[in-house]
């Protein structure tokens, strides 16, 4: 073994008790990092997956205008035909047209405002988790048939049970006056009350019927293989478009801005608790560096004295305090490590998350999810930072005078 | 106690003895409540505010209805008593700010476009305090009596409708009756709010005409009331429930809107975490820094003992020594987010990511907001616990042999 490497562990172990606090103080940093990013990253992946699957998709041809506006006769011409050609062109079933407009339904004796969509019974399950939740009932399945399925809440509202029928009010694409009656088939609940309260779902020949739609409809909603997969689809798909037809392709983040907003609002409130803590524990070692080399000025002064270099004695102090971050780093992850991993398993709650997840589109249990990454981010920033802090006190050293270092006191 | 004086005096001699310890220690308690204050102001500030949009879109921080009107918010639910009782018994229970309302599901369609919306038929005069849409910016004008003939909506929404002041639309919702229940209204004003679904989601006209609408005769659906304090609105609650009769439900507006009576505790909750983490986070270079200064001194606290100062001097020596030490820090750490909230005062413009505070129901500006409750509780933390801490230590210290400690080689 080198013998700065062999003098700068047995330095470290001097003063046990205060390597050992200081360490702790990583420690301590290093767990609560691992478990807040690992946290943190198993959040944003499910808030992203819950929220994108209820209805968004990855991508979603439009007409100019209408993500913003959401006008009935901001169309895309033609829907299923465009639709069909996507599939066959991408060689995937994960396509689906939809149609959307307001309406009043009403039922024997109730009436409430409802968003109505008018989709394919055929692709839809594919792109959208909302057909899987139909608890009573079925989902749609005969593109035009006169069939509605509607959330739990607003079945509980409108006091109907699967069978019951609904009469619906509304404008159509051309401002003439439209009104139908559906049979409700199913019912589904996704736990998000604006989803169970407000919407409703027909097929989409059948609403294109009522809504004097003329084979048109609004949205043609895309999914990616995974969220990195998107940007190349998109190009794809936008190359695919009619040409002389005016429309656009929109991805998930133009669709749901909110949501990468939220991310960032919530990762700049945590990079700035990570930055103190990890601020906090650099004062920590600063402080025990500074002290460990000041109580030595005098063994310092005698070894400068038999020749030994500043540059050497520095590397000397920054190789101690790399090994108190290595040990601080690796007790760290693997403390970290373990308590992440119980939580990754069991998950966790507490008061009140069930209301405050519900709004994100998250499960009533949090689980953290530990990767490579994020045990690893942590306790390497911290590392860092111990390195930096230790600098002074190696730099001081330059300054040191043998002979006047060997009379300190 | 006459000890004390002295005590004080060493304490604070030692602390300077080595400077460059105590000012990097100072450092950090300085940065740490910082920390804790400013961050502490800011969530706050952020849910101060969500609860007060959020309290003024309910609107009210009591409110009474039918009993199964929350559940099932329509016209066949309304309050058994005749509005007019009800005005008379508000009126006398003593209760500042209240109104009464009618409010039903609707459908508003223009030439072009169909929303859903929650309309509202209101007592302009009684709800200026009451509701989240401030009369004096409203375009064009707001409702000016219970008769009003007038809509006002919000901005996105006329947006969404393609409608504006003067045109005409059409209000739907339904009778007691299950029959269509429709009319013509003039779009008199505009309002913004806070949130693009506030704008969305609410369209207001006069009460008196809504209830010829639904024909209804003289009932209504709410009964809301505002107080002085949302933290504490019992007296509130006890006087509607008072002023009503039993087949009301009267609630709180954390049981009506759960999500922010939620919030505001998981803040509540957080903020005392985030505290004594980075107390926790300090307490290392604390203890380290007290059993530093132990250690270096073993020789003259040995001497202390040796000449009879006793065991118990040389503990409160070294506590008052860390109260000292974290006081300096505190007042620095409190100065330095005194300093930096109030600059901030106007309020930090984050509409940059605005549609994602949407998410959580926060406004686009953030206005840090430092109480003292917060203060002290940072404060308070500290101290507390900063002195259990120093008890090792200190209790380390004084326990020392003196013939031991005073021949111990440094």
């Amino acid at each position: 073994m080198d013998i700065t490497l062999r003098l700068a562990w047995r330095n470290l172990w001097r003063q046990p008790r205060r390597t050992w606090l200081t360490t702790g103080a990583m420690v301590f940093s290093n767990v609560l990092l691992v478990f807040m990013i690992s946290l943190q990253f198993g959040m944003y992946g499910l808030m992203i997956d819950n929220t994108l699957k209820m209805l968004t998709g990855h991508l979603q041809v439009q007409a100019p205008g209408y993500k913003d506006e959401q006008k009935i006769r901001q169309v895309v011409p033609d829907i299923s035909t465009l639709a069909g050609t996507l599939r066959a062109e991408l060689d995937s079933n994960r396509v689906a047209a939809r149609a959307a407009a307001f309406a009043l339904a009403s039922s024997a004796d109730r009436s409430y405002g409802v968003q109505v969509f008018g989709v394919e019974p055929a692709y839809e399950p594919v792109v959208s988790s909302l057909p899987g939740l139909v608890r009573e009932g079925r989902f749609l399945e005969d593109p035009d048939a006169s069939e509605i399925v509607i959330g739990r809440v607003l079945a509980r509202n409108l006091r109907v049970a699967v069978g019951d029928e609904l009469t619906l009010l509304g404008t159509g694409r051309d401002g003439s006056f439209a009104a139908a009656v559906a049979t409700v088939v199913g019912i589904y609940e996704s736990g998000i009350a604006d989803m169970d309260r407000a919407l409703a779902q027909l097929p989409l020949g059948f609403f294109q019927d009522v809504f004097a739609m003329q084979g048109a409809g609004h949205q043609i909603v895309l999914e990616a293989e995974s969220l990195q997969a998107v940007a190349v689809l998109k190009a794809r798909v936008e190359t695919l478009l009619p040409s002389g037809e005016d429309l656009v392709v929109h991805d998930w983040d133009a669709l749901q801005a909110g949501l990468k907003q939220m991310i960032q609002a919530d990762i700049s409130s945590a990079f700035f608790m990570y930055a103190v803590l990890v601020v906090l524990v650099a004062f920590s070692v600063l402080n025990t560096q500074l002290m460990s080399v000041l109580e030595r000025t005098r063994e310092f002064g005698i070894v400068m004295a038999l020749g030994l270099t500043p540059a050497r004695l520095g590397r000397l102090v920054m190789l101690e305090t790399a090994m108190m971050g290595v040990i601080g780093l690796l007790f760290g992850a693997l403390l970290g490590g373990l308590v992440t991993g119980w939580f990754s398993v069991y998950g966790f709650t507490y008061p009140g998350l069930e209301e405050l997840s519900s709004m994100l589109n998250l499960p009533d249990r949090m689980y953290p999810r530990v990767t490579f990454a994020s045990l690893m981010i942590g306790p390497a920033v911290v590392l860092l930072f111990t390195l930096l802090s230790a600098l002074y006190p190696a730099f001081r050293l330059r300054r040191l005078e043998p002979v006047e270092a060997m009379r300190a006191v | 106690m006459s000890r004390l004086p002295i005590l004080w005096t060493l304490a604070w001699r030692n602390l300077w003895r080595n400077h460059r310890r105590t000012l990097i220690m100072l450092g950090a308690i300085g940065l740490g409540s910082w920390a804790m204050i400013f961050m502490t102001a800011l969530s706050r500030g952020m849910v101060n505010a969500m609860v007060e949009d959020g309290i003024r879109a309910l609107p009210g921080h009591v409110q009474a209805h039918h009993p199964d009107f929350r559940d099932d918010p329509s016209v066949a639910n309304l309050i058994g008593v005749s509005d007019a009782e009800l005005t008379e018994s508000l009126t006398a229970s003593g209760l500042a700010h209240w109104a009464t309302r009618v409010r039903v599901p609707a459908v508003v369609s223009s030439e072009r476009e169909s929303r859903g919306v929650v309309l509202s038929g209101i007592d302009p005069d009684r709800e200026r305090n009451l509701i989240f849409v401030d009369y004096e910016t409203v375009e064009g004008r707001f409702l000016e009596s219970v008769d009003d003939r007038g809509v006002v909506l919000g901005r996105k929404l006329a947006e969404e409708l393609e409608t504006r002041i003067g045109k005409r639309v059409v209000l739907m919702s339904q009778d007691p009756d299950n029959e269509v229940a429709d009319r013509g209204f003039r779009v008199v004003g505009l309002f913004d709010a806070e949130t693009e679904a506030q704008e969305k989601s609410y369209a207001f006209v006069g009460k008196e005409t809504l209830k010829t609408m639904l024909g209804i005769g003289d009932r209504v659906s709410e009964i809301a009331v505002m107080g002085d304090n949302y933290r504490d609105v019992e007296p509130e609650y006890r006087m509607l429930i008072a002023a009503v009769d039993d087949g009301v439900e009267v609630r709180r507006w954390y049981e009506l809107d759960s999500y922010l009576g939620t919030m505001l505790s998981v803040t509540d909750g957080f903020l005392v975490v985030w505290v004594i983490v980075i107390f926790l986070a300090l307490s290392f270079g604390l203890v380290n820094t007290l059993v530093m200064a132990v250690f270096e001194r073993v020789r003259e606290i040995g001497l202390m003992l040796a000449l009879g100062m006793r065991p118990v001097d040389i503990l409160g020596q070294i506590i008052i020594e860390s109260m000292l030490l974290l006081c300096v820090g505190l007042i620095a750490g409190n100065l330095l987010a005194w300093g930096t909230i109030l600059p901030l005062a106007d309020g930090i413009d984050i509409s940059a990511v605005g549609q994602g505070m949407e998410m959580f129901g926060a406004g686009s500006v953030l206005t840090p907001k430092m109480t003292l409750q917060d203060v002290v509780l940072a404060n308070v933390v500290v101290l507390v616990l900063g002195f259990l801490a120093s008890l090792s230590p200190a209790w380390r210290a004084s326990r020392y042999d003196p013939v031991e400690a005073i021949t111990k080689a440094s």
